[in-house]
């Protein structure tokens, strides 16, 4: 056999044309990163294959949904009895979106954990944040689609929610529904933003995301530099290449994600309620209000903050508060890379505020996700605003702890004992 | 080879401001249709349309039934003899000085409309939204052995009074809506406007 294989030549041909062998190493092969990092890494990687997973799921269920206020609900019950694996398509999509939202929080948290957010990732941490915005809206109209009664009422009492704007706002809601209530012309716009708009947006910011990483490279559970250290070629000594070493990690990952997302969406595709509202299997009745509206379980920390404002205060009302508080509760991820004044990264390194604060904001997410599941009681209430106060807590006091705390050492370089 | 600074750089200046000015408000007409597009259609706006309604026909102790906005809107003719009623059961009530924004402010008043003896109520109960019925004598009834004429709602046994009142410990929270509603004319009821106050 000759030196000049026709896949070589193919090769040659083609990078002379287009860098694909330059991409494969820069983004893969001689892509390095921490040798530290653990499990908490996995996430990334496992997002992506869930949005490629949502996209092509989407695409197959687009094929046989009507986007009419008539035919929408009994499209789905199509979709569910009549297509050849329908069911199947639309579970993985239904609990897909929970997917997502789990293993976004999750990879959130990571960042949270070991400041990745802090300089110079900060517009990584933007840029993921804007992906987990645009997911919220992804989320949101794609749970109008099914056209059932928890459809119609989310998407009810979220646009009104944008009508308790002072001034404009009663007009500004009738222009996102077009129409003077949650009609068929709000339900087929809505469609248009879930396949079309929020798609291409997520897709574009998740790619600026990967490429801004990409730039900067990972942080690692100690925050060391790892660039710092590097041998006469400039290859990082404490990292390895993505390419095979990573990725063998994250395959490996992605079996234990799928046995798990599997036994999900066979045994268990309504996820107790949670992934699919039983609610949500009767048609949308504008006549009738359901006993209470119940958001998905990844919305209900917000939902709970929405309520938990129940007060008027400088000539707002409570309703407008209540959605200016979810919303800052949804924004102030974003300030984070400026809030945090820490020399350090690392919640291993940083001191006893940051410990007790992180956790206090831990335990509030999950106390308001639970009391915005729940129907409202006075005692839940006050809870909720209680756990709302802790919630901001985290991240307005974070300027005055993070400066105020003794910091440990952060060691040299991965295996310098602390 | 870098290209030579140009000749005129006042004037450059000035063609890249004037230039991107008119590009801003280029694309600032460009974005009308599509913002426009998205208000409410001409089909969807006659359906949302306010309706008229000719109340001469309506005697005392009726009530008619008006869709608006795919929702039944009750107008009620209230008897003489009834309104005394309104300002006194008070004590039944829930909310009886209407805190709850379910009325427009020229309803908030005693009478709870903008003419006395007529009431104009959307017919949707507040629990959940079935058809409340109109029970409008006060006198014994199933439900209530000291009923004062109002609403009944036979799904779960909310009860508001002729005005739309709800009444206390029924599992409706609010009084029944109030929708936007002004008189063109004396027996000319426009429904789903504010009319000019």
């Amino acid at each position: 056999m000759s030196e000049n294989t026709i896949g070589k030549k193919s090769l040659e041909w083609v990078d002379s044309r287009f860098p694909v062998v330059d991409l494969f190493e820069r983004h893969l092969s001689k892509y390095y990163s921490p040798s530290n990092i653990n499990v908490w890494y996995l996430f990334g990687f496992l997002l992506l294959i869930v949005l490629v997973m949502q996209i092509l799921t989407g695409l197959w269920l687009m094929m046989n949904y009507t986007n009419t206020a008539e035919g929408a609900f009994s499209s789905i019950e199509y979709i569910m009895r009549d297509v050849d694996y329908g069911w199947l398509i639309r579970y993985m999509h239904a609990g897909g979106a929970s997917a997502f939202f789990a293993l976004i929080y999750l990879h959130m948290f990571r960042g949270m954990m070991y400041g990745s957010y802090q300089k110079p990732r900060e517009l990584i941490w933007v840029g993921g944040w804007f992906v987990y915005v645009l997911l919220c809206a992804e989320g949101f109209t794609g749970y109008v689609l099914p056209w059932g009664q928890m459809s119609f009422w989310a998407a009810q009492v979220i646009i009104s929610l944008v009508g308790s704007i002072p001034y404009f706002g009663e007009d500004l809601a009738i222009w996102i529904r077009g129409d003077y209530i949650v009609s068929g012309i709000t339900l087929s716009r809505l469609f248009a933003f879930h396949v079309v708009l929020l798609p291409i947006l997520i897709i574009a910011v998740v790619f600026f995301h990967i490429l801004a990483l990409h730039e900067i490279g990972s942080n690692n559970p100690d925050g060391i530099d790892v660039k710092k250290h590097t041998d006469q070629d400039g290859v990082p000594l404490d990292a390895k290449p993505f390419f095979p070493y990573d990725i063998t990690h994250d395959f490996y990952a992605l079996g234990v994600f799928l046995l798990i997302f599997c036994t999900v969406i066979f045994f268990f595709p309504e996820g107790g309620g949670y992934i699919i509202e039983y609610v949500n299997y009767e048609p949308a009745n504008p006549l009738s209000t359901p006993a209470h509206i119940v958001p998905s379980w990844y919305y209900t920390p917000f939902y709970a903050m929405l309520r938990a404002i129940d007060f008027p205060l400088f000539g707002l009302t409570a309703k407008f508060l209540g959605f200016v508080v979810m919303a800052a509760g949804i924004a102030i991820f974003a300030a984070l890379p400026w809030l945090d004044r820490s020399p350090v990264k690392s919640i291993k390194y940083k001191g006893i505020y940051s410990k007790a604060f992180l956790t206090g904001f831990v335990i509030s997410f999950f106390v308001l996700a639970y009391l915005g599941s729940v129907p409202p009681t006075e005692t839940k209430n006050m809870l909720a605003k209680v756990f709302t106060f802790i919630y901001f807590a985290y991240f307005l006091l974070m300027p005055i702890y993070t400066k105020l705390e003794e910091c440990k050492p952060v060691p040299e370089r991965v295996g310098d004992p602390a | 080879m870098q290209p030579k600074s140009p000749p005129n750089p006042g004037r450059r200046k000035f063609l890249t401001y004037t230039t991107s000015f008119l590009g801003i408000v280029g694309a600032f007409f460009a974005a009308i249709p599509f913002v426009s597009a998205f208000k409410p259609s001409a089909k969807a706006e006659a359906a949302g349309a306010p309706v008229k309604v000719d109340l001469s026909k309506l005697l005392p102790g009726e009530m008619m039934t008006v869709e608006w906005r795919g929702r039944p809107v009750f107008v009620v003719n209230i008897p003489k003899e009834n309104t005394n009623f309104i300002t006194k059961n008070l004590e039944r009530l829930a909310d009886p000085n209407m805190e709850d924004p379910s009325q427009p402010d020229y309803a908030k008043n005693d009478i709870r409309s903008r003419k006395e003896g007529i009431a104009v109520l959307t017919g949707v109960c507040t629990h959940l939204g079935c058809a409340p019925k109109y029970y409008p004598e006060a006198k014994p009834e199933d439900f209530d052995s000291n009923w004062q004429g109002g609403f009944f709602c036979p799904c779960h046994g909310s009860k508001f009074d002729l005005v739309g009142r709800v009444y206390a410990n029924v599992p409706a929270p609010t009084n029944l809506v109030v929708p936007p509603h002004f008189f063109e004319k004396d027996n000319l009821l426009v429904i789903g406007s504010d009319g000019v106050s």
